[in-house]
C-alpha cells in the first residue's frame, strides 16, 4: 500500500493537512468555528439572567447545567444560539410551500424582486448622471454638489415622504420600494462611472482624434471599455446598497411581504428568532447577488482579454 | 465650376477607390469640389516640383507656463516632399515631438502658416490624411491584436470585409500573421509597436508621423525594427516622419535629417543623407555614414544642445 489515500489512518493526518482541498479551506473554517463558539458563549451570558428569572419565578430548582440548556432553547431569548436560528431558518425556507406567508422564500423573493428592479434603475440612472457630469464641466459643477447632498440626508427620513407622495400619484407596492433602492444605489455607480469614463489616458484620446472620431465613437470604442472595471467595482458596492434600501422601504410601509416586514413583524412580537433567521436570509441573498456581480465580471473580464 | 465632378470621385481616382464608403472621408461633394480645387491648379506644375507633402513656414508655439512663456517652436520653416523620410533629431524640449504634434493638428501654432497635403492640418487630420506612431504602442489592451487593426478602421466606416482583408495585409506587412486572436499583453514591446505601426498604415494614409516609436525598446529589436521600418518605406512609398534620439538611427532611416536645439525650439541645421533605399545596417560603418553622423553631432552641440 503506497497510496497516499486520505484513508491511512498511519499517514492520515499528514497528508490530510497537505491535502490541497484542506490548506485552502482550513483557515477559513476555524474562523468560522471559532465565530460560532464565541456566539454560544456570548448567548449563554447574555440570556442567563433571562432563563434564571424565569425558573424562579416558576419555584422550581435548577442546576447549572440545566440553566445553560435553558440559555440556549428560550423561546424568546435576548440573543438566539445558533442551533436555534438555523432550525428557524430551515423550519421557515422549507417547512412551508414557498408562496405561503410564512415562508421566508415569499418573503425574499418579494424583496429580491425589488432590489433587482430598484439596481437597474439605480445602475441606469447612475451611469446617465456620470455620462453627462463627463461630458460637460456645466453639468458636473452644477449636479455634483446635489447628488452628493442627497447621499447625506437620512434614507429612514426620507423613505415616508417617498411612499407617500408616490401612493398620492396611484403608485403602490414594488415600485416605490425600488425607487427608494435606486436613490441608495445611484451614488457609488455615478462615483466609479465618473472616474472609468475618464480614465483613457491621453495618448489614447489623442489616437481617437488623429483619426477624427466622432465624440460618440470615442465613447463607444475608448471610454466605455475602459470603465468597465470600475463598473464592476461600483456594481458589488450598489448592488448590497439596493438590497437594503429595499428592507429599508418595506419598513416605514407596513408592508405585508419582504424580508423587511419580517424583520418589523418580529421586532413588534420580540419573536427574536424570527428576525435572526430574517437577517439570515438577507445575508445570504446579499452573497448571492454580489456573486452574480462578481461572476458576470469574470465572464466579462474573459472576452475583454483579462490575464487568467 | 460648382458643376464640375470632382477628379477625386472619378474610379480611377486611387484615393477614392481605397476608401469605400470611408465616413468623412468626403463629407459632402461640394466640400470634396473646395478641397480639390488648389490641388487641380497645381497640378500642372507636380512635374517640375514634386508635391509638398508638409509646408511648414514661420510657425512658433509659445506655450503659457506657471513659470512663464516657453517657445516649443519659434520661427520654424520647413519643405518636406511626397516620399521623404525625414528625422527630427535633438534633445528633449527642442519641440521636436512638438513639431510632429502641429502637423498631426493635436497642438495649434502661434503663429505662422501650415500646409498638409496642401491643406490646413485640421483639414488633414479630418480627412485622416497621417497615420501617428507614438513612443507607446498604446494598443487597446481589451481588444485582440486584429481588433486593435480594425479599431481605425471601424470608425472610418469600413466594411467588414475590407477590414478583414486590410487587417490580414497589414498584419502580414509587420510580420505578425498568426497573432490575430492574442491580446496585446500576450506580445513583446517590439511586436506591440509593429502592431501600433501596422495600425497606423492600415487606412492607407499618405503621411506617416512617428514620434520616437522605438525609444523604449532595446538596440537589437531596434536595429531589427530600423531594417523593418526601412523595407516598409521602400514598398509603401509613405512620407515618414521621424522623431529620434538617436543619432545612428536617424542617419541609417532618414533621406534628410532635421536637427533641432532647444530654448526656444528650432531648427539648427538640415542634412540630406543620400543612402540607397535597400541599405542594410552595414552601411553604419562606411565612412560616409560617420561622416554624416558626425556632422549632425556638431549640429547638436552647435546649438548648445548639451549645456544643460
Amino acid at each position: 500500500m503506497t497510496s497516499d489515500t486520505l484513508a491511512l489512518p498511519a499517514s492520515g493526518i499528514g497528508t490530510l493537512r497537505r491535502h490541497p482541498l484542506v490548506a485552502g479551506y482550513a483557515p477559513i473554517v476555524t474562523i468560522v468555528l471559532a465565530l460560532i463558539a464565541i456566539w454560544y458563549v456570548a448567548a449563554v451570558l447574555m440570556n442567563l439572567s433571562l432563563v434564571r428569572d424565569a425558573f424562579e419565578r416558576e419555584e422550581t430548582p435548577y442546576t447549572l447545567s440545566e440553566l445553560i440548556a435553558g440559555t440556549m432553547s428560550a423561546e424568546r431569548p435576548l440573543l438566539p444560539a445558533p442551533h436555534q436560528v438555523i432550525a428557524a431558518f430551515v423550519d421557515s425556507v422549507f417547512g412551508y410551500a414557498p408562496t405561503a406567508p410564512r415562508s421566508l422564500v415569499y418573503h425574499s423573493t418579494v424583496t429580491l424582486s425589488a432590489t433587482l428592479l430598484g439596481f437597474a434603475l439605480g445602475a441606469l440612472f447612475g451611469i446617465g448622471l456620470a455620462l453627462m457630469i463627463v461630458h460637460s464641466r456645466v453639468l458636473e459643477k452644477s449636479l455634483l454638489p446635489w447628488i452628493i447632498c442627497s447621499q447625506m440626508v437620512p434614507i429612514l427620513a426620507l423613505a415616508p415622504i417617498f411612499i407617500v407622495v408616490l401612493g398620492a400619484m396611484g403608485l403602490q407596492g414594488l415600485l416605490p420600494k425600488s425607487i427608494i433602492s435606486a436613490y441608495l444605489c445611484f451614488f457609488p455607480i455615478t462615483i466609479g462611472m465618473v472616474k472609468g469614463f475618464t480614465a483613457p489616458d491621453a495618448m489614447q484620446l489623442d489616437l481617437m482624434r488623429t483619426w477624427s472620431a466622432t465624440p460618440r465613437q470615442v465613447l463607444a470604442k475608448l471610454r466605455w471599455p475602459s470603465a468597465v472595471p470600475y463598473l464592476f467595482a461600483s456594481l458589488k458596492v450598489a448592488i448590497t446598497i439596493s438590497l437594503i434600501g429595499a428592507i429599508v422601504a418595506e419598513l416605514p410601509t407596513g408592508a405585508e411581504a419582504g424580508i423587511g416586514a419580517r424583520l418589523l413583524a418580529g421586532s413588534y412580537y420580540g419573536q427574536t428568532i424570527q428576525i435572526w433567521a430574517a437577517l439570515l436570509a438577507s445575508a445570504i441573498l446579499a452573497s448571492g447577488l454580489i456573486g452574480l456581480v462578481d461572476l458576470t465580471e469574470r465572464v466579462v473580464g474573459l472576452r475583454m482579454g483579462a490575464r487568467s | 465650376m460648382a458643376l464640375q465632378v470632382p477628379k477625386s470621385l472619378k474610379p480611377d481616382n486611387p484615393r477614392v477607390t481605397l476608401r469605400p464608403g470611408g465616413r468623412g472621408s468626403f463629407v459632402a461633394p461640394i466640400e470634396a469640389v473646395r478641397m480639390n480645387g488648389p490641388a487641380d491648379v497645381t497640378a500642372e506644375s507636380v512635374a517640375l516640383t514634386p508635391r509638398l507633402a508638409v509646408d511648414v513656414r514661420n510657425v512658433s508655439l509659445t506655450f503659457e507656463t506657471a513659470d512663464g512663456k516657453v517657445d516649443a517652436l519659434s520661427n520654424v520653416s520647413l519643405q518636406i516632399a511626397d516620399g521623404e523620410f525625414v528625422s527630427f533629431i535633438g534633445p528633449s524640449g527642442c519641440g521636436k515631438t512638438t513639431m510632429l504634434r502641429v502637423i498631426a493638428d493635436l497642438q495649434q501654432p502661434t503663429a505662422g502658416t501650415l500646409l498638409v497635403n496642401g491643406m490646413s492640418a485640421e483639414q488633414a487630420r479630418l480627412e485622416r490624411r497621417y497615420g501617428y506612431v507614438f513612443q507607446a504602442p498604446a494598443l487597446f489592451p481589451w481588444r485582440t491584436i486584429e481588433k486593435n487593426l480594425k479599431l481605425p478602421l471601424e470608425i472610418m466606416g469600413f466594411s467588414d470585409s475590407e477590414q478583414q482583408q486590410r487587417s490580414a495585409r497589414y498584419l502580414a506587412l509587420v510580420n505578425l500573421t498568426g497573432f490575430e486572436r492574442k491580446f496585446p499583453w500576450q506580445l513583446s514591446g517590439g511586436m506591440q509597436q509593429r502592431v501600433s505601426i501596422a495600425r497606423a498604415l492600415s487606412f492607407d494614409p499618405e503621411l506617416l508621423l512617428m514620434d520616437e516609436p522605438f525609444g523604449a525598446l532595446d538596440e537589437i529589436v531596434r536595429d531589427h525594427l530600423n531594417e523593418q521600418l526601412l523595407q516598409l518605406w521602400d514598398k509603401t512609398g509613405k512620407t515618414v516622419l521621424f522623431v529620434t534620439h538617436s543619432i545612428p538611427e536617424a542617419v541609417f532611416l532618414s533621406s534628410r535629417i532635421v536637427v533641432m536645439s532647444p530654448r526656444p525650439g528650432r531648427i539648427i541645421d538640415i542634412i540630406d543623407c543620400n543612402f540607397p533605399r535597400d541599405r542594410t545596417l552595414e552601411i553604419r560603418e562606411t565612412p560616409e555614414f560617420l561622416k554624416i553622423a558626425q556632422r549632425v553631432r556638431v549640429g547638436l552641440r552647435a546649438g548648445h544642445s548639451y549645456d544643460e
